[in-house]
């Protein structure tokens, strides 16, 4: 009876105690793991609004060019952060997109598949290229790491033999021809809101061409993937509940198989999410220059899980956000293109590149450190 | 019907030559507390193995409500109402009060197929759990790396309860705990005992267990050497009977003859 007692009265002293520490709003903020990415790409839209202002950089046509750059690689790097909350890397996305280049360019060019048919088909071959890559790391329990580096090699020296077999050659051109009414590859190869450039062109509010049509002709496809995979990506991770595994797949592997998430299956999915991923990046950039070439999409991997990292993903995994990444290839595409409207030599791109990246982490990692202190 | 909700009858336990357990009997009734004691390498972690549905017992029964039951699986054993918080609890650090509390169990809300995991309820749940505990979670959201050591055992202790558990079976719950949080822990487990649950408490610590402890089963080297009630046994026999107490009782005895011997000359 005196135990009960004395439970009661050191009850309430107890949650006088925890209730000492106050969280400022300022503290919630900083624990969001997008934060130090947006507050990035403010900054560089700050600085190149400064010394690049005037040179043509923010207008339409300017702005566009580099949105396509930043959505290009965001929609890599949006999967490529998902798969990291989830635990994992994978080093084959800029194989995959070669690789996907020449599922689609070769059917459609050289077999007489219909285009939409050829696309399919570079769909169907990115789902079992993941569940490969998924399989092997769930099943042998190897790192990631090792079991996508040798899917790197393995699938860039596929693309590279199998072209060059049917082909000949390294590239496979001739694909525009084909887009024009194919039942699929619209999505893909088209400009959206073109009615709002050219409103605004008939106003004379954004530049022109000498024969009076707008510079800037739409939207490009990719923009219109990018927000919809950021839109997409961001419910799954806080609203559903595969969204939560993903998670505590990342997180703790251990205690989440204990309380019953399906781990391994979490996992295979992500891998699939980012062999798609780099599928509709390679769609996407094959329509529009018309031809596969066997070395596109070299070194994308490294682009995307280092736009996730400045997006506050966490090398660890368990942690991180869509929008995060995101923002990361926002800045990532932004520095590449504003470069070339300022005097620094383009060569210098790379420089920065490495050295977000390192911020990135160290923040990140002071970042961690705060969220998982005990009292 | 008897009165026992759970009975482990004659457990044993064989890797290969290795005995890890023999004839281990726990019965327990709703309400009670069972201390489970012994030294490293009793045999304890077995044991739990044993309940929790990981290890098929060798030879032996296990009776839950009058039902003869044979686990297959850890599932088994959650699903009939045997919830086991492991040392390690199977929480992340990173995620959030809520988000640990529904791992895998996650409510959801909607239409089929673009079902959604319903936060507000999940938070509103965990809150509310959390509360009635008496540990304030401002904010459900917060990660579980901002909670205490005890603060973070009781949600894992919490959330075995919700999840249907009639039966807690808690591994070394205050073995990482400082003198505070211990209690704090300790009086979660008595309370969920008085609404009727029975306690299986792991613990290498008799002065956790013996407060709370209504009857106290001692492992040593994979054997019972007993159930004993609280009125039957002190705090002191208990602590003797744990691994070789006796061996101690002659390390003092010996002890006392070197220094007799060595002040004579």
């Amino acid at each position: 009876m005196s135990l009960k007692s004395k439970s009661i009265s050191s009850k309430s002293s107890l949650s006088e105690d925890e209730r000492l520490k106050k969280i400022s709003p300022l503290r919630v903020l900083l624990n969001r793991p997008e934060l130090g990415a947006l507050g990035g790409s403010i900054l560089v839209f700050i600085f190149f609004g400064i010394v690049a202002g005037d040179t043509g950089m923010f207008s339409a046509y300017g702005m566009l060019n580099f949105l396509d750059v930043s959505a290009n690689l965001g929609i890599i790097a949006i999967a490529a952060a998902m798969l990291m909350i989830g635990g994992e890397f994978d080093l084959s996305i800029g194989s995959m997109i070669g690789f996907a280049g020449i599922c689609i360019a070769i059917p459609a060019i050289y077999w007489g598949w219909p285009l939409w048919m050829s696309i399919v088909f570079a769909f169907a071959m990115a789902v079992l290229v993941g569940y490969f890559n998924g399989i092997m790391v769930v099943k042998t329990g190897l790192p990631s790491f090792i079991v996508t580096l040798a899917m790197l090699f393995i699938l860039r020296g596929l693309t590279l033999a199998i072209t060059r077999l049917i082909t000949g050659r390294t590239q496979v051109p001739g694909l525009r021809v084909l887009i024009e009414d194919d039942p699929l590859a619209w999505l893909f190869a088209t400009d959206t809101f073109k009615w709002l450039f050219t409103w605004l062109g008939s106003l004379k509010l954004i530049e022109l061409r000498t024969d009076g049509t707008p510079l800037a002709t739409g939207i490009p496809p990719s923009v219109i993937w990018f927000i919809a995979l950021t839109l997409f990506a961001t419910w799954i991770l806080m609203k559903t509940r595969y969204g939560n595994w993903i998670f505590a797949s990342g997180g703790d592997k251990v205690g989440a198989t204990n309380v019953g998430v399906p781990v391994g299956r979490v996992k295979i999915s992500l891998f699939i999410g980012t062999a798609v991923a780099s599928t509709i990046f390679a769609c996407i950039q094959v329509l529009d220059a018309g031809s596969a070439d066997t070395m596109r999409g070299t070194l994308k991997e490294l682009e995307a899980i280092a736009a996730a990292v400045v997006g506050g993903c966490l090398l660890t995994g368990g942690y991180g956000s869509a929008i995060g990444a995101a923002f990361g290839a926002i800045i990532f595409g932004t520095v590449s293109m504003g470069i070339f409207y300022t005097d620094v030599d383009t060569d210098w791109f790379k420089v920065f590149l490495g050295a977000m990246m390192l911020i990135a982490v160290v923040f990140n990692n002071y970042i961690r450190k705060k969220v998982t202190e005990s009292k | 019907m008897s009165d026992y909700l759970v009975q482990f009858n004659n457990i044993s336990k064989f890797f290969g030559k290795v005995i890890a357990l023999k004839d281990v009997t726990m019965r327990l009734k709703k309400g009670e507390i069972m201390c489970l004691l012994g030294d490293n390498g009793a045999g304890k972690s077995t044991l739990i193995k044993t309940l929790a549905g990981v290890h098929k017992p060798d030879e032996g029964e296990i009776i839950f409500e009058d039902n003869k039951i044979v686990f297959d699986s850890p599932k088994d054993a959650l699903d009939i109402g045997i919830g086991t918080v492991y040392q390690d609890l199977a929480l992340v650090p990173l995620m959030s009060v809520t988000r640990n509390f529904f791992m895998g169990r996650e409510p959801q809300k909607g239409i089929p197929f673009l079902k959604t995991f319903d936060v507000e309820k999940a938070n509103k749940i965990a809150a509310d759990r959390m509360g009635q505990i008496g540990i304030d979670v401002r904010d459900p959201s917060q990660a579980v790396g901002t909670m205490s050591g005890g603060e973070r055992q009781c949600l894992a202790i919490s959330r075995a309860i919700y999840f249907g558990a009639k039966v807690l079976v808690l591994d070394e719950p205050t073995s990482a705990l400082g003198v505070h949080q211990a209690s704090m822990v300790l009086k979660y487990i008595v309370k969920a005992a008085s609404e009727g649950l029975a306690v299986i408490l792991i613990t290498h610590n008799v002065h956790h267990a013996y407060p709370v402890g209504n009857s106290f089963t001692v492992l040593n080297r994979g054997k019972s050497m007993g159930t004993f009630q609280k009125k039957d046994i002190s705090r002191e026999k208990l602590l003797s009977m744990m691994a070789g107490g006796e061996e101690l009782d002659k390390l003092e005895v010996e002890l006392q003859e070197m220094d007799r011997i060595h002040n004579k000359n």
